[in-house]
């Protein structure tokens, strides 16, 4: 039954299934294969403008499938810098490529010591492997 | 809560690899391997497999069937000539709605067959039983599989498995009982999706068996089978009613735009006075289907606001319309926005989003 999902272990998680990639200060955020494939076909997204800040564990969006809609948690506190508007206006990048070209937002985060409320690689595939 | 139950399809859904859940206390497929807009697609264009075998039937029979069956449902039972079926509701005494069912009559006046929703067998079967007016009732759940056929090529498909059948010998809410693999089967000419279709009843026995051979006798067709939650964005798209959405206990028919079965001017039935007396007061709410003209998705229980933010109703259903690529929506609003072309908000997570009521269905079947 259980299927085998790709989780970079380069990234951090939440438990919520997002993906965070840190670069120095800047932090690339999208939704982990594992989520993609529980929402099924995504066909709505919502995400904050530039601009705007955003809280750690605080919803930033919305990713919709024609069934149900599931709140996007931030992975850290900061300001938004850049936006995928390609998976605004064609939702299904984000179950084509969650994990690149379906990125949502960049955060500038405000302090690197949210990280610790993170989870790494290990970690989440385990509380995957529990939910599936 | 009791353990979930499976229909006699749950192994041929496995071996689909469908996604199951747990609705209504069943196993049910909510989408194979390609996915809710593949299937939604395919019936639309082709022909789609749906396993409904957990809807609920319950049997009427004996010479005080007509009576019983008249007693219970709003329609107009005793205009049914055999062979016939029709759309109805199980109201209660304050006149909100029971149930939606379809009633088939087998035979006029001493046999009916009553097909109803999953998640209300057992109310809807106690419900019957405490209202009866002397027929012999029976809980034909247990007996029968059903398997949904809709879509385009759906007359073909179910033409190449019963030989001597034509589907231009029945029309819409006409049925034939019939055998398959001498079991008993009715092929009735009813859907849920707005395509042309059959609902097909078979002896449990051999449900698993008709499902194979509609897959495989449908391979040029571009059969597919079908999930819930492609059964629930084609219904939504022709605005066909769903209890515990558009309907519920609490709600009139009228409200509901379902006076069309209400033939309150031809017989008494359990409800009819309530659903009299409210109609005469006057509409508090109107059932309307609408689209955004903003970015979003209405989804149930969301609330509808007037320009000048009076909350004028509330969301009963609402998607991304596969075949249109809008968001759609169903929902109860005050009769005075209530007009096609009438403006609103819809509150989507604490902002309010344009919408407009528009004409349905949404989508113009094949």
């Amino acid at each position: 039954m259980s299927k085998k999902y790709i989780v970079p272990e380069e990234n951090y998680y939440t438990k919520d299934h997002e993906w965070a990639y840190i670069d120095e200060n800047i932090v690339t955020v999208g939704i982990t294969t594992f989520a993609q494939d529980k929402l099924g076909e995504i066909v709505y997204v919502d995400l904050p403008e530039e601009g705007n800040k955003v809280t750690q564990n605080e919803d930033f969006g919305v990713v919709e499938s024609v069934k149900a809609a599931s709140d996007l948690l931030s992975p850290v506190s900061g300001t938004v810098i850049e936006v995928n508007d390609s998976v605004m206006d064609n939702p299904g990048i984000i179950n084509d490529d969650p994990l690149n070209d379906g990125w949502l937002i960049k955060i500038e985060m405000d302090t690197e010591k949210e990280l610790a409320n993170l989870i790494r690689a290990n970690e989440y595939i385990k509380l995957i492997e529990k939910e599936s | 809560m009791s353990e979930v139950k499976r229909t006699p399809l749950y192994d041929e859904h496995i071996k689909l690899n469908a996604r199951m859940v747990d609705f209504a206390g069943w196993s049910m497929p909510v989408q194979y391997e390609q996915g809710l807009r593949y299937e939604h697609d395919s019936v639309r264009n082709h022909v789609g497999l749906f396993d409904v075998s957990h809807m609920g039937e319950i049997r009427v029979k004996g010479e005080n069937a007509l009576k019983t069956v008249e007693h219970l449902t709003s329609n107009y039972v005793e205009g049914l000539t055999k062979g016939k079926a029709q759309y109805s509701l199980l109201c209660n005494k304050n006149g909100g709605v029971v149930d939606d069912l379809i009633v088939y009559c087998i035979e006029p006046g001493t046999d009916y067959l009553l097909c109803v929703n999953a998640s209300n067998r057992e109310k809807d079967f106690n419900w019957v039983f405490e209202n009866n007016l002397g027929a012999e009732i029976s809980d034909e759940g247990n007996f029968w599989g059903q398997i949904a056929v809709q879509g385009p090529n759906a007359y073909e498909l179910v033409e190449r498995i019963f030989k001597n059948f034509k589907s231009s010998d029945l029309k819409n809410f006409e049925f034939l009982p019939t055998t398959y693999n001498s079991v008993q089967c009715i092929i009735a000419k009813t859907g849920y999706t707005g395509e042309k279709g059959f609902e097909l009843f078979v002896d449990k026995k051999e449900a698993a068996k008709l499902w194979s051979e509609l897959l495989d006798k449908g391979k040029d067709l571009n059969v597919t089978p079908v999930g819930l939650g492609a059964r629930d964005t084609l219904r939504t798209e022709m605005k066909y009613s769903l209890y515990g959405h558009e309907i519920d206990d609490t709600t009139f028919p009228h409200e509901a735009a379902l006076s069309w079965v209400v033939k309150a001017g031809k017989k008494d039935f359990i409800g009819k006075e309530p659903i009299l007396e409210a109609k005469e007061k006057g509409y508090t709410k109107k059932l309307v289907g609408f689209k955004l003209i903003g970015r979003g998705i209405a989804r149930q229980s969301y609330l509808l606001f007037s320009p000048d933010n009076q909350e004028i109703g509330v969301v009963t259903s609402g998607t991304m319309s596969p075949t249109l690529n809008e968001a759609i929506g169903i929902g109860f609003i005050k009769p005075e926005f209530a007009k096609i072309g009438s403006e609103f908000n819809v509150q989507i997570r604490g902002k309010l989003v344009s919408a407009v009521v528009v004409e349905t269905p949404f989508v113009k079947p094949s």
